[in-house]
């Protein structure tokens, strides 16, 4: 289980926190002027990053807030949390074996 | 003649506390201090088993958690607990344990005759031969589930309570050996918060097996008994003996499993029996110790065939001498120690059978000069003994081990210890992500790279000899405590002792026999499993070439014990046969738990009441003594119907339903969602949430709204009011109220932020009566004297504010049962009262409270939709032919998806309405719609049925459906085929079945 730090309330228990998938993905201003396969991709087609992902998360059981995460998806290390509407910190670029 | 088996004296056994046990119906006795398998071994009695497979006799192959073979059910039902380590199971008055796999007797067991026909029974029997016909599958899982027989599970509910905790702490040990009090001492010199965990009632590991070893001089356990009062008397440092730390997840975390009164004899009541812990450390220290390899070679396990080492900890920590005559086979230095402890004891070692062309090493030369037999270069190629090994035979091996180069000789024994070297138990390092590396001096995998804050010490981190093992402990307590913010400025002097491993040694996985693999013996690998080096050959020479693969097939490793004595083995065999080195054949996954835990603890105290909170409204107490039975909607509890007398629970739904339509009905609506939404853009939010238009609504009206997810498909529905300018009261459906306000607050924080738009949750805080009938209006005008309630002046979809009853109230005309009604809102303190003050003044209307099954009907009457019964997240608001309340215009969550052109494909399932051909006859919901009946399925089906009622207001059934281009299709005929065969013939009709125009709803 993870151990998230939420930027209102600090570090809490995973089981506090719902999932809200990739980060910075904008609703489209004019969705009239988009293909269906644009709409689709869009609606459906989410990165699936093999290292740092940028994903929201809710402190659903907690402050009710939105916030975004830097989160490796191999080693499940948080990297950085930041608000909702602001650029991800800059991170160094890893590799892994 | 038991007196035999135990040593006059030595041991940390209790010997004034002697304590009675029953083991298969026979009455024995132990100590205090003695497992259940060294109270057995103590009785003289090796047999404690029959295998999995072959139902071959077992006997005690070990000391700890690796045991795969004295797994035994303990307790009476229903206390009774199945697949415990008899080895681990700490001994008190009056235990009860039996034999598992067996049947009738451990001494009879009719199963054996599997042995007789093993080689009927090869790896993947059951895959191969019953695969086929797929449908007798059920038929023979139930024999082979019996045949094979893991134990029972309790008849009844288990009576004991269990509990969970969290803890945090700065370094968690795991682990009480040399290496785990080492470090334990030196972080919590530094002052850092420290948890020790020991799976063992006693701290010390295997210190409590070596009284010859000494630290600083002394005897090592005075060591340790010093070293655990500085720990005791340290606040900071919280001592788990009897804990099982059995999984390691992520960011630190681990879970730890405690008994916490088995082994009392005298259980506290308030004692949970045992308590799961969950504890968050900002570092690790894994001192989990090693567990020692058997060596495999033919028949090796006969009863009396055990491991060096937990021979030596049966010898020198329970005072117990399970055998007279031993021969002792090994492929390194290590045995040899147990060989001396064996002559110390009294017993006669009849040989050291060793692998190694030349025994060179510390314990080997002492073996030398005190006299002992030692045949270099030799093997053991088979053992005789059906109950008990009474022989074994020895035969010279060639240098590369693979082959027998002379006659083999007789010798008798009554006991054989085998030693192939030792596994660092690296289970909870492989859980934390940490990788494997293969040491080939020492013949093991080994930590490498840890994935987390994790150190490793000890013999867990291939330090074997015990100035190593203090050695690594303390750097690793020192290592550990550094990044927690505690500098270890004082750890203390390093204590000083011997550093002998078991080293030299000579790896040969397979020991060869006289006869082929498999034919006249069995090489065990995994004996919990019952699988055979011959089976591991077998899956190669099928083309299996992935250690997880062969795994699966031949089930080695897949027991309870999860291959802990026979994995390494069998990547051995694997490897040899595959001309491969052990890392590139590589280790399968290591999963939690490391050895079984019970369910019990991961229940805790969430049972019964506590399983679930129950959510009742501020008038639920007058639904109970008014005889309602409830029905759960989500967490609420709901009144269904509200039978009198006898009435079935169809006499009360028709005679509730009959009541709302022929004068007057009131419902608890409570459970409503209610969001109160504020702000200067609540208007604008709405706009895109919903598909209607909400600019215009005037302050004190009402209007229905449907919400779509972005995928255009129905989320929930409800009625919204405008309040005041700025000021908005949403209504959700009972079960989505928490993710309606939810998927607002998402929209909102994380897309709209611009817009000033408030929500709170106010379900709870409103009460909700609901009038119904053509009798509503006469009544409630009775009870207030602010409100005007004509037709002109509350028209529908209109709110009023005044007092009902006397109470604060607002007062909403909205239906959803087609007739004129009223919802009330008083806060949720007045409900009762406002619900009393109701049903006492329309006594004189025959007022019938109805339940949500009535509710179902009246609206089914009507052809509304209820979310989640007409529509299952794939179905859109023209499905439902409510493209009315859909914009054209403005955009909204899931418009562009509804313009997509398979949104308007004609052959989509739509909503409709179907009358049965027997009006008397009802529809189960759920039944799949047919154009025509087959003689058997499949058949195309063409749509389900949703909802259906009798409806006492038509006089003859009614349901809904989904019905592929069914709006088209009205006055057709279509079929219900039934699961039991039978048909139900029923005409696609409209789906509002009563008053089309709305006239009783606005009169």
């Amino acid at each position: 289980m993870l151990l998230i730090t939420c930027p209102h309330c600090g570090p809490r228990e995973e089981t506090e926190f719902s999932y809200g998938g990739e980060a910075h993905i904008e609703r489209p201003r004019q969705p009239d002027r988009m293909s269906d396969a644009e709409w689709a991709d869009y609606l459906f087609m989410k990165s699936n990053t093999k290292g740092v992902f940028l994903e929201r998360w809710l402190h659903s059981h907690g402050c009710r807030r939105w916030f975004n995460a830097a989160r490796d998806t191999v080693t499940y290390e948080i990297l950085a949390v930041y608000e909702i509407g602001t650029k991800p910190p800059a991170l160094d670029p890893r590799d892994y074996v | 003649m038991a007196k035999d088996f135990r040593l006059p004296e030595g041991g940390h056994i209790d010997r004034d506390r002697p304590l009675g046990f029953r083991f298969n119906g026979r009455a024995y006795k132990g100590f205090a201090g003695d497992t259940l398998a060294s109270a057995l071994l103590a009785n003289g009695l090796h047999l404690v088993g029959r295998s999995f497979k072959y139902h071959r006799p077992r006997g005690i192959v070990s000391a700890g958690p690796e045991e795969p073979n004295a797994i035994v059910q303990v307790g009476l039902d229903p206390r009774t607990e199945p697949n415990i380590r008899a080895t681990q199971l700490e001994l008190v008055e009056g235990l009860i344990a039996r034999s598992q796999h067996c049947w009738p007797s451990v001494e009879f067991d009719v199963g054996a005759i599997n042995d007789k026909l093993s080689r009927l029974l090869p790896a993947g029997f059951y895959y191969k031969t019953f695969m086929w016909p797929s449908a007798f599958w059920m038929k023979y899982e139930h024999f082979i589930r019996q045949a094979a027989g893991l134990g029972k599970a309790p008849g009844a509910r288990d009576p004991d309570s269990y509990d969970k905790t969290n803890a945090h702490c700065d370094v968690l040990v795991v682990g009480a050996g040399p290496a785990g009090l080492a470090a334990a001492l030196a972080a919590s010199r530094g002052g850092a918060r420290v948890i020790l965990a020991e799976q063992d009632g006693q701290m010390g590991g295997s210190l409590l097996s070596q009284p010859h070893e000494t630290i600083d001089g002394k005897p090592a356990l005075d060591w340790v008994a010093d070293a655990l009062i500085e720990l005791g008397r340290n606040p900071e440092v919280r001592l788990l003996p009897r804990t099982n730390a059995f999984a390691y997840y992520d960011h630190n975390y681990l879970a730890m499993a405690e008994r916490v009164t088995e082994h009392l004899e005298e259980k506290p009541g308030k004692l949970p029996r045992q308590r799961l812990w969950k504890v968050r450390a900002k570092q690790v220290v894994l001192a989990t110790g090693a567990i020692e390899r058997p060596l495999v070679f033919c028949d090796n396990d006969r009863p009396g065939i055990m491991l060096a080492g937990a021979y030596q900890t049966y010898l020198n920590r329970y005072a117990v001498r399970p055998g007279q005559r031993a021969v002792i086979f090994t492929n390194n230095d290590g045995a040899y120690g147990a060989a001396l402890d064996l002559q110390r004891a009294g017993v006669t070692v009849a040989a050291i059978v060793d692998l190694r062309a030349s025994p060179d090493g510390r314990f080997s030369e002492q073996a030398e000069a005190a006299g002992l037999p030692i045949l270099t270069e030799h093997a053991i190629i088979g053992t005789q003994g059906t109950k008990r090994v009474n022989q074994v035979t020895v035969a010279p091996v060639s240098a590369d081990g693979r082959e027998i180069t002379g006659p083999g000789e007789a010798i008798a024994c009554d006991l054989v210890l085998s030693s192939g070297g030792w596994n660092p138990t690296v289970h909870l390092f492989s859980q934390s992500k940490g990788s494997l590396a293969w040491d080939e001096r020492q013949g093991c995998f080994l930590p490498d790279r840890p994935a987390q804050a994790t150190h490793a010490a000890g013999a867990c981190n291939g330090a074997f000899g015990l100035a190593s093992c203090l050695r690594q402990g303390q750097a690793a307590g020192i290592a550990a405590a550094a990044p927690a913010d505690f500098e270890v400025k004082e750890a203390g002097e390093l204590p000083q002792a011997s550093d002998h491993d078991f080293l030299p040694a000579r790896w040969t996985w397979l020991v060869p026999s006289d006869k082929p693999l498999g034919r006249r013996g069995k090489h065990f690998v995994d004996q919990q499993n019952d699988v055979t080096a011959a089976d591991l050959k077998l899956a190669l020479t099928e083309g299996y070439r992935s250690i997880e693969h062969i795994k699966r097939y031949t089930t080695t490793g897949m027991g309870t014990d999860q291959g802990k004595t026979g994995n390494v083995n069998a990547i051995g065999i694997v490897a040899d046969e595959l001309g491969l080195r052990l890392p590139e054949v590589g280790v399968t996954t290591f999963r939690p738990p490391y050895t079984p835990v019970t369910f019990g603890i991961f229940a805790g105290r969430d049972v019964d009441d506590l399983l679930d909170p129950i959510r009742k409204t501020p008038i639920h107490s007058w639904h109970e003594s008014n005889g309602a039975l409830f029905e759960d909607v989500g967490q609420w509890r709901r009144p269904w119907y509200y039978p009198r007398g006898s009435e079935s629970q169809h006499e009360a739904v028709q005679r509730e339903v009959w009541a709302c339509r022929d004068s007057l009905g009131i419902l608890d609506a409570s459970t409503l969602g209610k969001i109160d939404i504020k702000g200067k853009d609540a208007a604008e939010l709405l706009n895109r949430v919903y598909t209607n238009a909400w600019s215009k609504l005037e302050v004190g009206r009402c209007r229905y709204g449907l919400m779509l997810g972005e995928d255009g498909m129905v989320m929930d529905d409800g009625v919204t009011t405008r309040l005041g300018d700025d000021h908005y009261l949403m209504t959700t459906t009972t079960g989505n109220a928490a993710s309606v306000l939810s998927h607002l607050e998402e929209w909102l924080q994380t897309e709209w932020p611009e817009l000033e738009v408030f929500l709170t949750s106010v379900t709870e805080q409103f009460a909700t009566v609901s009038l119904s009938g053509p009798n509503a209006r006469r009544l409630l005008a009775e009870l207030t004297n602010n409100i005007e309630l004509s037709a002109g002046a509350l028209p529908h979809m209109g709110v009023a504010q005044g007092t009902v009853a006397g109470i604060p109230a607002r007062v909403f005309r909205i239906s959803f049962t087609g007739e004129c009604s009223f919802e009330i809102n008083v806060p949720a303190s007045y409900g009762l009262a406002l619900w009393q003050a109701i049903v006492t003044a329309g006594e004189k209307y025959r007022i019938t409270p109805y339940g949500t099954e009535a509710m179902h009907v009246l609206r089914a009457e009507k052809g509304y939709i209820i979310v989640g019964q007409e529509t299952d997240g794939s179905v859109t608001p023209l499905d439902l032919g409510m493209d009315w309340i859909v914009s054209k215009t403005k955009d909204f969550i899931g418009k562009r998806s509804l313009n997509r052109s398979d949104m308007a494909k004609p052959d989509r399932k739509q909503l409709v309405g179907l009358l049965t051909e027997d009006p008397a006859e009802v529809l189960p919901e759920g039944a799949q719609l047919v154009d025509e009946v087959l003689a058997r399925p499949p058949m195309p089906m063409i749509g389900h049925v949703t909802s259906s009622y009798m409806s006492p207001n038509l006089g003859r059934s009614i349901a809904l459906a989904l019905v592929k281009g069914g709006r088209a299709r009205h006055g057709e005929r279509l079929h219900a085929s039934l699961a039991d065969g039978k048909t139900i013939t029923c005409e696609i009709t409209g789906p509002v079945f009563l008053d089309p125009e709305g006239e009783r709803l606005r009169g």
